[in-house]
């Protein structure tokens, strides 16, 4: 192994693939993708249903065939990948330190460094599920791989707490392997997931989501043997009398992705406490110079199309940086109103050029509303939507002639439109 | 199973039966330890703070204050010898109000009068503790400082004591639950569920919760009870909060909730202490409601969002409220530990020489072996090797090059380690007490299903065989369609 490169690839998932293929047609081609898993692909290898590409190909494809094509394309530019490496630390200085079973521990330099490591799911811990620890609880990403890699199955009969989508994907996939699905529990009034995986996980199942519900006990000494759901108030705290016992022996969790941060963290670049990651400018680059992050590190993309376009702005980007030089922050910071739970980027960097298109979730469900973005006075764009909810990401795109000349800061805003 | 004859039975792999087993390891015995779980350390030295006590909370004269001194001062060495993380880190007691202030001064008296240099115990200011614990809530009044204070990891060093005996000799049974203790020539014959029966000429019962109930097998009346206690564990993101051991001012009930560093930079906030009934531990929403309560009692912006795991161990009890280490009424070399709460950990070193020397010298010649090896590798020794050492194991075995545990880096060649390794780790939670995997803040969702693959490969089981912690706890019920 070489102990310099022009660019590492901190993540041979979506966001690092498409990153690198970004890169290399911008005219970087000494690039090196390390990837902890035996193979490229990332998390989609183990989503095995359809339903990707729908925006980027216009056609319906599996994770690992969508992953496929990001991996041929790579393949056919010769982008080096370094697969069952998993990276340790990486500096400031862009030194990039990691371990596998070929080389040890090694340390590499890299010119620049594109964060694409993804994200992990909360755990019951996090939660505090009261009750016992016994065998069958699951992360849904956990049985998932069970399923679709390992070829087991962790469980038959089945409840699972929260309805992001993987707990969706799960709810069928455990269902079509002849398991029961008793319930699927939202804390929330509203699902996380996708709309058309309500439909097609769900309904067509027959399966019921008991929304403003939570697990309130986990029982069984070996194994589980039953859980507890009880409905909550508005506060989130369970209401006395509302109890429903169901008899299980798996409880999955589908609770929520978590941006997996801790070597950004180390690197000392700094972090959003909304997204629980980097906080970035419109090309994806950090507070240190030179690193870049997209896809799930960055912030829980719902489409994995998503993921490969944002990823493609931090490939693009961090190839600039290598041939051009470093671009001076020059920033305007992002702001957004409190129904509004996060928007990114959240810094924009007016030395950069180019359109601008801002990614963002709402944190309630609204009807006839209108987003704008504003600087000061100035109205940069402005779009009206039908029906927002926070299980899908929302985008706004500002034109590069409107970003240009903006002084103040930056301002995005949902009203909801009276009486239409 | 033909019937085998030990010079010492122990029954109860905790901390009390682990050090025993290992002090009498060094001696020319045969000796060995049952244990109704599948892997040792399953009952409260496995769910507990994990503190060194200094020894100031037991009542002058009592065996709790005698042990726990010395145990006190026998932990890291003995920690040293078995490759087990030790950290004196200090102790707080914190007083919020005057009333409280008075009770340090009696603490630091008594903790005097059980043998702590008074130096080691003084009595911080309000400014003096704030500029040590800047993290503490404002209206605290002072604090007693413990200076011999200490934090240990209970599951480690039971696991290492076990396994050190082993590597010296010693048997060890799992899945031997214990069913019967009956007279025969020369010693005892104890049976187990299962209809596997071992003879030994000393029996030492340190059942732990599961005490009085083998008290009764020899028919002695010694009740124990269970007390519950709920914990949360955060992430090292939450240790700038402390690196020492707080602790509220004792009332009659206890010592109450305390905020602690762990020895591997965790901060643990618990126990509560709910009487319960049943052996299995089970938390509960009051109890952890109330540990995060007093947590921001003590540390009013303690990060409770970190929390990557809640749990309960069980503590046992006895009305007497000291430690019963006494031989049975009834049955000669039957010798009962029970009712061995806290400070028990840190006395487990104290008592075993106790045992050892005091109670089984009573029936058998203590003659040291001159081949005992008290050194044992610690299970982290993967972790704590240099750069070029860790090139070099990595170079000679691919396996410690390859990461199985992201969060807590634990590596596929570690894992094989903990089942190779005295007491073998035969399921997904011994690993995990042994190596850290899945440990960390996903919890082992991404690393449960390479690690019980490891499992499945090392004891030559399919996959549907392997257990999250034995009995009936398998992971998978089959496989796909």
């Amino acid at each position: 192994m070489k102990n310099t490169y022009d660019l590492i690839i901190v993540g041979g998932g979506p966001a690092g693939l498409a990153a690198a293929i970004a890169a290399y047609d911008c005219g970087v081609t000494d690039i090196l993708i390390l990837e902890r898993e035996d193979r490229p692909g990332g998390i989609l290898n183990q989503c095995i249903h359809n339903g990707f590409g729908l925006t980027r190909f216009k056609e319906s494809l599996t994770g690992p065939e969508y992953a496929g094509r990001f991996i041929a394309e790579a393949a056919k530019r010769n982008i080096p990948l370094s697969a069952g490496t998993t990276v340790l630390s990486i500096s400031p200085k862009k030194e990039v330190t990691a371990i596998n079973d070929r080389d040890g521990i090694f340390t590499v330099q890299a010119k620049a460094v594109i964060l694409a490591m993804g994200c992990r799911e909360r755990s019951r811990g996090a939660l505090n599920i009261p009750g016992t620890r016994p065998a069958g609880i699951y992360s849904a990403g956990t049985a998932q791989k069970y399923v679709n890699c390992k070829g087991y199955l962790p469980g038959k009969d089945v409840v699972i707490l929260g309805s992001g989508d993987i707990g969706l994907i799960m709810a069928r996939r455990m269902t079509l392997e002849g398991a029961k699905v008793h319930a699927v529990c939202e804390i929330m009034p509203y699902s996380s997931g996708l709309r058309r995986n309500i439909e097609q996980c769900l309904h067509d199942f027959n399966i019921p989501l008991y929304l403003n519900h939570t697990i309130t006990k986990i029982e069984g000494k070996d194994r589980v043997t039953g859980v507890v759901v009880s409905e909550v108030d508005e506060q989130k705290k369970p209401i006395a009398g509302t109890e429903m016992h169901f008899d299980c022996d798996t409880v999955l969790f589908s609770v929520g992705l978590i941006p997996e941060n801790e070597l950004t963290q180390e690197a000392g670049i700094a972090l959003s406490p909304r997204t629980k990651g980097a906080i970035v400018r419109q090309n994806r680059e950090t507070s240190v110079h030179g690193i870049f992050a997209c896809g799930n590190v960055l912030q829980v993309h719902d489409l994995v199309d998503f993921v490969s376009e944002e990823s493609e702005i931090a490939g693009k980007y961090a190839a600039e940086y290598i041939l051009k030089g470093e671009v001076p922050f020059d920033d305007i910071p992002v702001s957004h109103s409190g129904n509004i739970n996060y928007v990114l980027p959240q810094v924009i960097n007016r030395n950069i050029g180019g359109n601008v298109k801002f990614f963002f979730r709402v944190s309630n469900t609204f009807r006839n509303c209108v987003f704008r973005v504003r600087s000061g006075n100035k109205l940069l764009c402005e779009k009206k939507k039908r029906i927002a909810v926070p299980g899908e990401m929302e985008t706004l795109l500002v034109p590069a002639a409107k970003i240009a000349d903006v002084t103040e800061p930056i301002e995005i805003t949902l009203e909801v439109q009276p009486n239409e | 199973m033909k019937n085998l004859r030990y010079d010492v039975l122990v029954i109860g792999g905790g901390v009390i039966g682990g050090t025993i087993l290992r002090k009498l390891s060094q001696y020319n015995l045969s000796v060995c330890l049952v244990e109704k779980e599948n892997d040792v350390c399953m009952g409260q030295s496995r769910a507990n703070s994990g503190i060194v006590h200094a020894g100031f909370d037991a009542a002058e004269g009592s065996l709790k204050a005698k042990f726990n001194v010395l145990g006190n001062r026998m932990m890291p060495a003995l920690a040293g010898e078995l490759g087990v993380k030790y950290r004196n880190n200090t102790s707080l007691v914190v007083a919020f109000s005057e009333e409280e202030l008075e009770i340090l001064q009696k603490l630091q008296k008594r903790g005097v009068a059980n043998g702590i240099a008074a130096e080691d115990l003084p009595i911080l200011t309000r400014e003096e503790l704030l500029a040590l614990e800047p993290y503490i809530h404002p209206a605290a009044k002072g604090a007693l400082l413990a200076k011999t204070g200490g934090i240990i990891c209970p599951y480690e060093l039971t696991i290492a004591a076990i396994g050190n005996a082993m590597d010296n000799g010693a048997k060890l049974y799992t899945d031997f639950a214990v069913c019967a203790i009956c007279k025969t020539e020369g010693g005892y014959t104890v049976t187990a569920e299962d209809g596997r029966s071992l003879q030994a000429s000393v029996v030492i019962n340190c059942a732990g919760l599961a005490s009085g109930k083998i008290a009764a097998l020899v028919g002695d009346d010694i009740p124990v009870h269970g007390r519950k206690g709920d914990y949360i564990l955060l992430d090292r993101q939450a240790h700038y909060l402390t690196d020492r051991t707080l602790f509220f001012t004792p009332t009659a009930k206890g010592k109450g909730i305390l905020v602690s560093s762990t020895v591997d930079n965790n901060i643990i906030l618990g126990p509560t202490a709910t009487e319960v009934e049943s052996d299995v531990p089970e938390t509960t929403a009051a109890d952890l409601a109330h540990v995060m309560q007093k947590a921001k009692e003590m540390c009013p912006n303690v990060p409770l969002g970190a929390a990557i795991t809640s749990f309960a161990g069980i503590r046992a009890y006895n009305e007497r409220h000291d430690f019963i280490i006494e031989e049975s009424q009834t049955a000669k070399g039957v010798f009962h530990l029970a009712g061995i709460e806290s400070p028990g950990l840190t006395s487990a070193p104290a008592i075993a020489e106790y045992v050892a020397e005091e109670l089984v010298a009573r029936y058998l010649p203590l003659v040291k072996k001159e081949n005992f090896r008290p050194e044992r590798q610690a299970d982290s020794f993967f972790r704590n090797l240099t750069t070029e050492e860790k090139n070099a194991v990595i170079q000679k075995d691919p396996a410690y090059g390859r990461m199985v545990c992201r969060c807590e880096r634990i590596t596929e060649g570690e894992i094989r380690h903990a089942v190779r390794t005295n007491p073998p780790a035969t399921n997904v939670d011994a690993v995990k007490r042994r190596t850290r995997a899945g440990m960390g803040r996903c919890q082992g969702g991404f690393c449960q299903s390479r690690v019980t693959e490891i499992l499945a490969e090392e004891l030559g089981i399919p996959m549907e065989k392997v257990t999250k912690s034995g009995g009936n706890s398998v992971l998978l019920v089959g496989k796909i369609k």
